[in-house]
């Protein structure tokens, strides 16, 4: 049964993300990707890991495609041109990228460590979020912190960006 | 039969290599961009099957130390999108395109 789930959301999150590269007009790649990171979140869901899952959806699926589809919108980008095959460059990438996937399935596939069946998880004592949040919140207390500067600093950087002109 | 951390590492790769692919291959500015949050989250996937098949030690419950590093990927991942964009948009008032083989100023 989970097999099952993890093979339907796992085809779900590549097939869109094939998608995302071969559809032409940037709004449908942008659709897809939403799709895509949904298959994701059930894929952290399957993992049970439900906060991580439920932040999935709400940043990504949710603000950063919203964004995503706002800038589309106001730069007004129509479907790619058909321009003519870059064969060399079609080539290359298709040789790195099938080297890249040949390596991480060797490497994958010769390490015993790798293929163990999941740990049962105690009784009783499953509480996602507060666990996850006590991590932050105790040993990870300084670079949340740091974090929240960052996305200060973010807003600024955007703001400042935007201006009509950068003296 | 429920699947192993080999299957979560491959699909993880898989999708990684999807984002690759299209960061070399697309030439519209927007779409790299979103080939890249695919590979940022090709990598959450395999630090959340990594944190699931391996307990704290001492304990029956996940390693929550890599969700928590996946929370920290996420909110720079956002953070970098809300950038990203906007030099996007800055890009496109001063040279009217979004397609990086018009963006060849640099080139040597």
């Amino acid at each position: 049964m989970e097999l099952v789930l993890f093979w339907i959301f796992s085809i779900l999150m590549l097939g869109f993300g094939s998608a995302v590269i071969f559809l032409r007009s940037p709004v449908s790649s942008a659709m897809s990707l939403v799709m895509s990171f949904l298959g994701l979140a059930a894929l952290f869901v399957l993992l049970d890991a439900y906060f991580i899952g439920i932040i999935q959806v709400l940043v990504y699926a949710g603000a950063v495609m919203v964004l995503f589809l706002f800038i589309i919108m106001l730069l007004d980008i129509k479907a790619e041109r058909r321009r003519r095959l870059n064969t060399p460059a079609w080539i290359g990438g298709g040789l790195v990228v099938g080297g890249v996937v040949a390596m991480l399935v060797k490497v994958v596939m010769d390490q015993p460590a790798f293929h163990v069946m999941k740990p049962e998880i105690g009784d009783g004592m499953f509480d996602d979020v507060r666990q996850v949040g006590e991590t932050l919140f105790t040993t990870y207390n300084l670079p949340f912190q740091i974090i929240g500067v960052l996305l200060l600093v973010a807003t600024v950087g955007v703001v400042i960006l935007s201006k009509k002109e950068i003296k | 039969m429920a699947p192993t951390l080999a299957h979560y590492l491959i699909v993880s790769g898989l999708l990684f290599s999807l984002g690759l692919a299209g960061v070399l291959l697309r030439r519209n500015i927007l779409v790299i961009f979103m080939c890249l949050e695919l590979m940022l989250n090709a990598a959450n996937l395999s630090l959340v099957a990594f944190s699931r098949f391996n307990f704290l030690p001492g304990t029956q419950l996940p390693n929550y130390n890599g969700q928590v590093l996946v929370f920290f990927i996420i909110t720079v991942a956002a953070a970098e999108v809300a950038v990203g964009l906007a030099i996007i948009v800055a890009l496109y008032r001063t040279r009217q395109t979004t397609h990086v083989e018009d963006l060849n100023s640099m080139k040597f």
